[in-house]
């Protein structure tokens, strides 16, 4: 850590504990004192709030997990006694779901936050590549959960995403076969397969708490990016997290849940498909496989491509490009509000994101796979080609002198005088 | 500026929820498709609820008619007597849990047998499995129903209108022997005939005996069956609700008084 | 604190209006203690019985075919209920027992008050002397009492005898030898006629 400590226990049970395992130290510097710079907007809120979301998905899941029967005949039928019989079950169940949905909701904006203010460049490669290494094991725990339900949906998506492996055939005669047949437990998706997937369901989620600690580590190592991309220069740039920024993260998770709130109380099944309500039958397809609206983007980029193997190479591609998105952005200026040219592209990309989501809800032909296949061509283009050329080319905007300097204006740069002395005034605080 | 960013960004976002909505409605608007008009149900509004007249004249319905071919597996004899549902009285409950036979079993001879039904039952159903009800129904399966209100895109809105669209086929369709032609089903081409006819089911709360008010009755019934839990739902939401909204002007308050010392250290420095 | 450091936390500062933030953060605190208390109740409630295991709470049982001198033992919310058709031998033995030599002088009987003292006519069937119906659970730690079939050990009070550790129940289910502390228990439950029983 670049800063010294200046914990200092005062109670006899905090010189204790100190001395043999130091964790009030670790709270108090890197969670209430840690610097952080002044001028976090908040679009900084939703660290604090993935963290709110991970404990709340983990809670509800464990006490689900007290009733849910994972097995091909129980499943459903267990699922449909905690909504009616369980105590609190319809709300346990509706928030664990919802919440998945909020997950993303907040795990994509604050992902589009680190690429628009460059929070990805050195020297925090490594933290974002965590936050993607996070993201993926979002996407696999959301998948696998979703899948518990064992309603048509859930039968058929595993069936569907399962299967693309079989695209392995292509390149190595049978080793797809192989794969998918290791993956189902079976020649088909059954009960073997929901076992399995129950069992990863329940681990994944804390091997995410692991990395999130990783994720955390890496960030205070170099301390906070802030929206200008500059430096902190002096600790005037900075002030405690605690009491500052405690607050503002409380005040954004109340304000987010109040949108979780709106949604699983008035509207739950806003977000999820009917056909999840059927009991899955092998022997019935549903004519529109969708799956749920956060994979909707990487549907689309995989039903683009003509070719099955490289659509499966598209849509996985979608993904990996992430992890190396600090060493393509040649630019030197972090924060895209002072990047004139870039930005149009950004938001061009943000677009395309949206736009690729509904594309992956319809059906695949006419305009709708001409348009699917234009933003995936952009989707692409933007990390291997715009991320690259944009930085070299591009002249621009001045950026501040300090952090400081941008919350004050140029009055800042004049040194600090202390405070006046008031009528009352007292020597520091306790 | 920053706040302009925001609200750019919050409609971008929003437009991404509209996509399940559209996908229906696109469905509904181009004619070829099946036709749902949106009604007026007691339970949509977000402090709506269920109407226990409507919900115990739905299970008279189902009860009547749909019950000879279509099973209710998710419900007991108890759900009837729930608070925010059809809630028939516990008396009520036990005569009509006991006019039906119910297979328990084995007995000390090792048998099945059939006994009067208790509130702790589940609906029972016509037939042993699945095998037996499309033998009995020309192969065709007739669905459960208990979740059929959330099983199916347009919810109450669709039963309602499946009911109620039996027509003449028009003419040039090709419609297949054995089928029935209706405008709310997917392929306009259905298996169950109209179950539906003025007056065959009796009303005693002076409610008229039509096929729109038994589609109306039953669609309500089946949403309960689906959501049984919507009335206290709507409930706790509206507490949790005003619980946030009031906790947020509080956290907003808070979060201002704590960031005020750090203002003024600024603006007494900067005077 | 040594050199508060103003230019780095500001809330080291001497205070505009102390009381008037504190009683803004008391309030954002105690909103916050309500909203964890009320997300945390449904998380613990939710293990309490659900509703389908509280509709299993009766059962009907024909005893009909219960000879005297025979018991039968039936399932009800889960634990084995013990129905003995006495003879007239076994409820005059009963009847005659001293309240004051029991181990156990309360009748553990859900259909009566919970002071009601142990009589014979406070464990057996109201008017129905002939049936006993009892929770078929040792009192001590929780074993299934021996005497239920004819080849039984039944012990030296002709009710039911426990293995685990040696308890001795009496023809009305009253402990008689310890380590059981308490007769076994009656369940709430009706005769709808002389060979209906309903439990629960």
């Amino acid at each position: 850590m670049a800063h010294p400590s200046t914990y200092k226990p005062t109670s006899g049970f905090g010189k204790w504990i100190d001395t043999r395992l130091p964790f009030p130290r670790v709270v108090h510097d890197q969670f209430m004192v840690f610097p952080t710079p002044r001028n976090l907007n908040y679009w900084w809120t939703f660290g604090g709030i993935l963290t709110f979301m991970l404990v709340l998905q983990m809670m509800t899941g464990i006490v689900l997990a007290m009733h849910y029967v994972p097995s091909a005949d129980g499943a459903f039928d267990s699922v449909e006694k905690i909504m009616r019989d369980v105590n609190w079950g319809w709300l346990l169940r509706y928030a664990h779901a919802v919440g998945a949905s909020m997950f993303f909701v907040a795990v994509f904006i604050h992902t589009f936050r680190g690429l628009y203010y460059g929070s990805y460049k050195a020297p925090r490669e490594v933290l974002w590549i965590l936050g993607v290494l996070i993201l993926l094991l979002m996407i696999a725990t959301a998948f696998m959960g979703y899948s518990l339900v064992w309603g048509q949906m859930s039968f058929w998506a595993v069936t569907v995403i399962t299967n693309l492996f079989s695209s392995l055939d292509s390149l190595i005669p049978g080793l797809g076969t192989t794969l998918v047949e290791w993956i189902w437990g079976g020649f088909a998706v059954g009960g073997p397969t929901l076992n399995r997937l129950y069992s990863l369901h329940y681990l994944l989620p804390f091997v995410i708490a692991g990395v999130v600690i990783l994720h955390i580590w890496a960030l205070h190592v170099p301390g906070n990016n802030n929206p200008t991309g500059v430096d902190v220069k002096t600790e005037r740039d900075t002030i405690p997290f605690h009491p500052y920024y405690s607050i503002k993260d409380g005040f954004a998770i109340v304000l987010f849940l109040i949108v979780f709130a709106a949604l699983l109380f008035y509207v739950p099944n806003y977000l999820s498909h009917p056909d999840n309500y059927i009991p899955a039958n092998p022997l019935q397809t549903p004519p529109h496989i969708v799956p749920e609206w956060y994979f909707l983007p990487f549907y689309a980029i995989l039903r683009a491509i003509p070719s099955k193997l490289f659509g499966v190479i598209g849509m996985l591609g979608a993904i990996a490009v992430l992890f190396i998105v600090p060493w393509l952005d040649t630019s030197r200026i972090r924060s895209t509000s002072y990047r004139p040219i870039y930005k149009w592209f950004f938001w061009l990309f943000v677009i395309t994101c949206i736009a690729l989501g509904y594309l992956g809800a319809q059906a695949p032909d006419g305009w709708y796979l001409f348009f699917g296949r234009a933003f995936t061509i952009y989707y692409f283009a933007f990390f291997l080609l715009i991320m690259p050329i944009v930085g070299l080319i591009e002249r621009p905007k001045k950026l501040p002198g300090s952090i400081t300097q941008s919350v004050l204006g140029s009055q800042a740069s004049k040194p600090p005088s202390p405070p006046p002395p008031g009528p009352d005034d007292r020597e520091g605080l306790a | 500026m920053a706040m302009h960013r925001f609200l750019m960004a919050a409609g971008l976002l929003t437009s991404a929820f509209a996509v399940p909505g559209m996908a229906v409605a696109e469905e509904a608007a181009n004619g070829h498709g099946p036709v749902i008009e949106a009604q007026e149900w007691s339970f949509a509004p977000p402090f709506g609820g269920f109407k226990q007249g409507q919900l115990q004249r739905g299970y008279r319905v189902y009860k009547d008619i749909c019950a000879s071919c279509h099973s209710m597996r998710f419900l007991s004899f108890r759900n009837l007597a729930e608070v925010g549902g059809p809630h028939f009285s516990p008396a009520a409950v036990e005569m009509l849990a006991s006019q039906v036979q119910v297979t328990d079993g084995p007995d000390a001879k090792g048998e099945m047998f059939q006994r009067p039904g208790r509130p702790s039952d589940r609906f029972p159903s016509r037939f042993a499995n699945d095998e037996a009800a499309r033998a009995a129904n020309n192969g065709a399966l007739p669905p459960d129903l208990s979740l059929m209100a959330k099983a199916r895109a347009g919810g109450a809105d669709y039963l309602y209108a499946l009911l109620t669209g039996y027509q003449q086929a028009p003419a040039g369709f090709d419609l297949t022997q054995g089928m029935q032609y209706n405008t709310a089903f997917a392929g306009h081409q259905i298996a169950m005939p109209n179950p539906l006819v003025d007056g065959i089911v009796p009303y005693t709360d002076g409610t008229e005996p039509t096929v729109d008010n038994y589609a109306k009755d039953v669609s309500a019934f089946l949403m309960w069956s689906a959501e049984p839990t919507l009335e206290e739902r709507h409930k706790v939401g509206a507490r949790v609700m005003i619980f946030l909204f009031v906790f947020a002007f509080i956290m907003f308050l808070a979060k201002r008084a704590v960031w005020e010392r750090l203002h003024r250290r600024d603006h007494s420095h900067t005077a | 604190m040594a050199n508060p450091d103003t230019t780095t936390d500001p809330s080291l500062l001497p205070d505009d209006d102390p009381s008037r933030r504190d009683v803004i953060l008391i309030a954002a605190g105690a909103f916050a203690t309500i909203g964890g208390a009320a997300m945390l109740w449904p998380l613990l409630d939710q293990m309490n019985p659900d509703a389908s295991t509280l509709s299993m709470a009766s059962i009907d049982v024909d005893v009909g075919p219960v000879e005297e001198g025979q018991a039968i033992t039936v399932m009800w919310r889960g634990k084995p209920i013990f129905i003995r058709h006495r003879t007239a031998k076994e409820i005059e033995e009963a009847k005659d027992v001293k309240l004051d030599v029991l181990i156990d002088p309360f009748a553990r009987n859900a259909n009566l008050p919970e002071d009601a003292p142990a009589t014979d006519a406070n464990r057996a069937a109201t008017d129905l002397e002939p049936w006993l119906v009892m929770i078929g659970i040792c009192t001590h730690l929780g074993c299934i009492p021996k005497g239920q079939a004819v080849g039984d050990y039944k012990g030296d009070y002709g009710g039911w005898f426990c293995p685990c550790h040696g308890s001795q129940y009496d023809t009305s289910g009253r402990v008689r030898v310890g380590p059981a502390p308490q007769n076994m228990y009656i369940p709430p439950y009706t005769f709808a006629s002389d060979t209906q029983l309903k439990i629960g």
